[in-house]
């Protein structure tokens, strides 16, 4: 199941020349862009691991596209995001973030209820790739330690 | 970290989302991932047949490289090395544009330079434009320039210097990073020196991001000799190494013409051959150091000029304000120095003056 979070995440994943492009456009916004990371793909987990520090007083999306190339070598199966930051007084908030590496096999959720008082149901997604600790998720199966 | 082009473009590899979408990527695809890709390409119209010609003249005004390098001589007085390298690299680019367009290849040169010569020869300013210039000529994307000292890429403790080095690259990425007075990175006197460090991460980046920064580094000759025997690295990864010539009498003279000009002040025809005349005397006397010299000998013809006018008093005009006369020039030390010692260029009897 492939997982939609951020802008464009209901199109096709981008190509290298589109992050490229995004990234430039952040820059030129003055957003600051940071490359972040994580393995645990449950919608409310936002806060993900941070791949370096935000990138202020860039000028051109190479120096950004680096670390994004770094950041998906060092963690190739894992979720990798760009988020920009629009620091303006008023906004100051992530103005623009998107998906640009996810695992190659995403297992997707599974719905769990829980019955509770007086015949109510509590529902709570839980991730298949989440039963495995975090760093073994999304292994390939030849991976894997038996 | 290889070659710069390779992993930006089919290096950077974003993997398909896997067992969802099977097949090869959408055809759109290769052209976006090659942004990298030399200035022209395809953008500068269809590719052509192999004994098809085209006119280079019509192509330069085009790519309006014909006016840049106009500009170029225009605002540059002497420096004929550097202007010939921009001239150079300017016909490069027309080149590789009409190869391309006959499917040659066309790789991008490496654009690291080192700028050497004395004092006041030009190389800040130079490295200045040079930015601008390759921007415009299409190398580089945004042309800023980052500038750099030792202080600014050296660390004080150990890990320090990493993260400052590359937080300096990243932001000079897109453009030109100078660093002036490279030679101070390197300190063999002090083998715990970070210097070494920053020198490392230095050539690592310049190799693998060819393409996206070009590293200026400029200082005096000498030094910059020592350094790069230090480092051969260093050396061998700068492909144009550009040695700054001393002005002559002749440039020096158009060069402060240009600056009075700029500033808005005029040379009567005595003080004219006077200024020629102080600059003479002033390049054989020690710590001359070119366009500098020149630059505050002006700034003090206009004190004087200053203290003239406000010492005569009364009533001026505007021609006064623009106007320096001979004696502004006549005043300098330089020639009562001159005087002092025996004859040569000595200064012309006092009623002279006008």
């Amino acid at each position: 199941m492939r997982i939609t979070q951020g802008t464009f995440s209901y199109l096709p994943d981008l190509g290298a020349g589109e992050i490229r492009a995004q990234i430039q456009y952040a820059i030129d916004r003055g957003w600051a862009v940071a490359v972040e990371f994580t393995d645990d793909p449950h919608p409310r987990n936002s806060l993900w691991e941070m791949w370096g520090l935000p990138m202020f007083e860039i000028m051109d999306a190479s120096a950004a596209l680096h670390e994004v190339t770094a950041c998906i070598r060092a963690w190739p199966d894992h979720y990798v995001r760009v988020s920009a930051y629009d620091a303006t007084l008023g906004r100051q908030t992530t103005a623009l973030s998107f998906i640009v590496n996810r695992p190659a096999h995403e297992p997707g959720f599974r719905l769990d209820r829980q019955e509770t008082a007086d015949r109510r149901i509590r529902y709570s997604l839980h991730a298949y790739a989440a039963d495995q600790p975090s760093g073994e998720r999304y292994r390939r199966d030849d991976q894997r330690h038996p | 970290m290889s070659g710069a082009a390779g992993r930006n473009a089919a290096g950077f590899a974003m993997p398909r989302p896997g067992n969802d979408t099977p097949g090869p990527s959408p055809p759109g695809q290769a052209a976006e991932v090659t942004p990298d890709a030399p200035p022209g390409g395809a953008e500068a119209g269809g590719l052509l047949a192999a004994d098809a010609l085209v006119d280079l003249d019509e192509e330069g005004r085009t790519l309006k490289i014909t006016g840049l390098l106009e500009r170029l001589d225009a605002e540059f007085v002497g420096l004929a090395p550097v202007k010939d390298r921009v001239r150079e690299i300017a016909a490069l680019l027309l080149i590789d544009r009409l190869r391309s367009r006959y499917a040659l290849p066309s790789a991008r040169p490496s654009l690291h330079m080192c700028f050497t010569g004395s004092p006041g020869t030009g190389k800040t300013t130079m490295a200045l434009r040079m930015g601008e210039l390759l921007r415009e000529l299409g190398y580089l994307r945004q042309g800023q320039l980052v500038t750099a000292t030792r202080d600014d890429l050296v660390g004080q403790y150990v890990g320090h210097t990493a993260p400052k080095t590359k937080d300096v690259l990243r932001r000079a990425m897109g453009g030109v990073l100078l660093i002036d007075e490279a030679y101070y990175l390197y300190r063999p006197e002090n083998e715990r020196d970070y210097g070494q460090e920053a020198i490392e991460i230095l050539l690592q980046f310049m190799e693998a991001h060819r393409d996206d920064l070009v590293v200026i580094l400029a200082g005096y000759q000498d030094k910059m000799e020592v350094f790069f025997r230090s480092n051969p690295g260093m050396a061998s990864r700068i492909g144009h190494h550009i040695d700054f010539p001393d002005f002559s009498l002749g440039d020096l003279m158009r060069i402060a013409e240009g600056l009075l000009e700029r500033e808005e002040y005029r040379l009567t025809p005595q003080a004219a051959e006077a200024l020629r005349e102080y600059i003479g005397l002033r390049m054989r006397q020690p710590r001359f150091s070119n366009a500098r010299s020149i630059r505050n000998a002006i700034d003090r013809l206009r004190l004087r000029q200053a203290g003239r006018l406000v010492a005569a008093g009364g009533r001026i005009s505007r021609a006064d304000l623009i106007e320096i006369t001979a004696a502004d020039v006549r005043g300098s030390r330089v020639f009562s120095d001159s005087a002092a010692r025996p004859p040569g260029h000595a200064a012309r009897p006092a009623d002279h003056m006008a």
